[in-house]
């Protein structure tokens, strides 16, 4: 699980242009959207794409992602859950 | 009505800053167009982290407005009084390419929503209206060549039928060899009167 | 003052405005499940010219030393159309050709097809100028790409053009076809419904794509007018909000059409008929509702055509103005193809059947990426 979460937050990063940003600056508890770090709607258009070309996880409904998108642990869990 | 004046202009060419003809900043080591447009964004330090999110070519939009503006007090005016009429040549080229490379072919197609949305160039506009909260009248031209005639002409228009009265006109393009952005000012105080004569003249400096 | 000449429309459901507007009246769908691995890896809905149907029809369009791609063919056969049975010269001076597009040849960059123009012919100046020399105009044509909102766009640009004597005609064609780059662009924003577009519905889940050609003919000369029906006031104006999302207050298009209607000299109550955009994305449509609640235009009978014909793009400001100028002249209103229950927060008037009304004064509103918004308003004369 520390593993996937630490890839995450790599790849978030690097998809989201998230400049100035270390891993370690991430708390993975914390929101991704709001007040956290603060991403938009096209970033979580892009945390679908993500899922699905790292993982292979289709995210059909974009209503789902509000849950899944929550906290990068969140998203470590749907992963885990959810990867064939 | 009176007439337009322009009061400030800046150019970004060859990893060169000049604002109203000076050379204010210039980074010889960076031969890239990327790392330059980081480079002046540090120089700058907008402190806009919107900034990173956009494409090059809106980055280059953007930091070639923040040189535009920064002395500028655009809140002596009605922010649907303030316009954008830009123009370019390529469009947005070098993004419909990177578009273009998530879905050509079958067994790597993952089309990426913050690459799509940038293949319109009156982003370009959306983007600086966002920084500068501006209301007022758009619109983007596609022409082969910087033509002073055609925007002095269309700004001219809005200014008479008074749909505004302070512009930000120019050019921003990039191709796979090139780019440049050159943007100005317009409002009705001022010295040099515009017309295209004059457009096209600090143009060349 | 700007006048309305003539108009065409190229689409999913005809190749006149006049075919058009009927098959609007009488509820014709063009979108349609597209099976077309080259343009989709999966089955999508989406309002395509029948190419077939047309091709007759484009072998006419030829030139010696060049090639044209379908979208180039099909709105110079649209511009063809619309030429006929007026004295617009072409050739000449005083007459202007505006581009409308947002995409244009964009299916050159696909490198795994063969195309048989050149490359070059992506660049959109290059598309508009193919354009406007086939016709043999000498002066150089202006191509707007300013997102959805680019015919709205430019036929406000012409009218201002002509207002200030600039022009005699100006011809305005606006044109963008189904491709590989869009549908994959949308898709990806999640904003394609899997049924045929439902705008302004309560259960409307995002914009069917649509493929088309228009163009409208304005003129300074009133006694060229059979159409009765002249420009009085256009605008744009930004949101200054979210590059993909539209203002919550919808702040550009209220501004937009401020502006216009300030142009036009006329208040809220003149305002027989709005003919919005009408995405039928579920923050578009609510937007819109925002802007016509705000100017108190709430029983303003108010429709749209995206249900039936899609989103055009660079030709949707365009093919929608000239149903509007259809609507007017028959003194008819449209019903909107796929709304049936109110799914907004304002309570606003969307038709649900063909019905006869008196349109003296219309007004058309669009929206799109960038913050973009635009606003006309026209009237018989």
């Amino acid at each position: 699980m520390d593993d996937l979460i630490q890839k995450l937050k790599v790849q978030i990063i690097e998809q989201l242009n998230l400049e100035d940003m270390e891993p370690e600056d991430i708390n993975p508890k914390e929101p991704l959207f709001g007040e956290g770090l603060g991403l938009d709607s096209i970033d979580a258009l892009e945390l679908i794409v993500l899922m699905e070309k790292e993982y292979g996880i289709k995210i059909q409904n974009p209503k789902d992602g509000q849950k899944i998108f929550r906290s990068i642990e969140t998203m470590a869990s749907y992963i885990q859950m959810n990867q064939k | 009505m009176g007439k337009l004046f322009i009061n400030k202009y800046c150019h970004i060419k060859n990893n060169k800053v000049f604002l109203d003809g000076k050379l204010v900043f210039s980074d010889d080591e960076d031969h890239d167009m990327k790392p330059f447009l980081k480079s002046v964004y540090r120089f700058l330090k907008p402190s806009y982290n919107k900034f990173f999110k956009m494409d090059e070519i809106s980055k280059l939009a953007y930091l070639c407005s923040e040189y535009l503006l920064q002395d500028f007090d655009l809140s002596a005016f009605n922010k649907d009084e303030i316009a954008i009429v830009l123009s370019n040549s390529y469009s947005t080229l070098i993004t419909d390419q990177n578009h273009q490379n998530t879905i050509e072919v079958a067994d790597n197609f993952f089309p990426s929503p913050s690459i799509f949305v940038y293949t319109l160039p009156n982003i370009m506009i959306g983007e600086i209206a966002i920084r500068h909260k501006i209301n007022g009248e758009n619109i983007f031209f596609i022409v082969e060549n910087f033509d002073a005639g055609l925007l002095t002409d269309h700004i001219n228009n809005l200014y008479l039928t008074r749909k505004a009265k302070v512009f930000i006109g120019g050019w921003v393009n990039m191709g796979p060899e090139s780019y440049e952005a050159f943007l100005y000012l317009l409002s009705p105080s001022g010295q040099t009167g515009n017309n295209a004569l004059e457009i096209e003249k600090i143009y060349n400096t | 003052m700007a006048y309305f000449l003539s108009t065409n429309i190229i689409s999913s459901i005809g190749f006149t405005s006049e075919e058009n507007f009927s098959a609007l009246k009488n509820g014709v769908i063009g979108i349609k499940p597209v099976s077309e691995p080259s343009l989709y890896p999966e089955d999508f809905m989406a309002a395509t010219i029948n190419r077939a149907a047309l091709k007759q029809k484009l072998i006419s369009i030829q030139a010696a030393e060049i090639d044209f791609t379908f979208l180039e063919r099909t709105m110079i056969y649209s511009i063809k159309q619309s030429l006929e049975n007026t004295n617009v010269d072409p050739k000449s001076k005083s007459t202007l050709f505006i581009i409308s597009t947002t995409k244009g040849n964009v299916d050159l960059l696909e490198k795994s097809k063969r195309h048989d123009v050149d490359p070059e012919r992506v660049a959109l100046w290059r598309m508009a100028e193919v354009i406007s020399s086939f016709f043999g105009n000498p002066n150089k044509a202006i191509c707007i790409s300013n997102a959805c909102i680019s015919g709205v766009l430019a036929l406000n640009t012409a009218a201002m053009y002509i207002n200030a004597d600039q022009y005699e005609n100006i011809i305005v064609c606006g044109g963008d076809i189904i491709s590989r780059f869009v549908v994959s662009g949308f898709m990806s924003f999640l904003s394609l419904s899997d049924e045929p577009c439902k705008p302004f519905d309560r259960d409307r889940n995002g914009l069917s794509l649509g493929e088309a050609a228009g163009t409208i003919i304005l003129s300074k000369n009133p006694s060229a007018s059979k159409q009765g029906i002249k420009f009085i006031g256009g605008a744009t104006a930004n949101d200054a909000n979210h590059i993909s999302g539209p203002s919550r207050t919808a702040e550009g298009s209220y501004i937009a059409i401020k502006k216009a209607m300030s142009e036009a000299g006329i208040s809220p109550g003149q305002i027989d008929h709005i003919s919005a955009h009408g995405t039928a994305t579920p923050y578009n449509d609510e937007m819109e509702s925002i802007a016509i609640s705000r100017h108190n235009l709430q029983d303003a009978a108010t429709n749209g055509i995206k249900g039936s014909v899609g989103h055009t793009l660079g030709a949707a400001g365009i093919i929608e103005t000239a149903i509007l100028l259809e609507e007017m002249r028959n003194n008819t209103l449209l019903k909107t193809s796929g709304y049936k229950n109110h799914g907004l927060s304002e309570q606003i008037n969307i038709s649900t059947e063909n019905s006869v009304l008196e349109l003296n004064t219309c007004l058309k509103m669009a929206s799109g990426f960038g913050g973009s918004n635009a606003a006309l308003i026209i009237q018989k004369i």
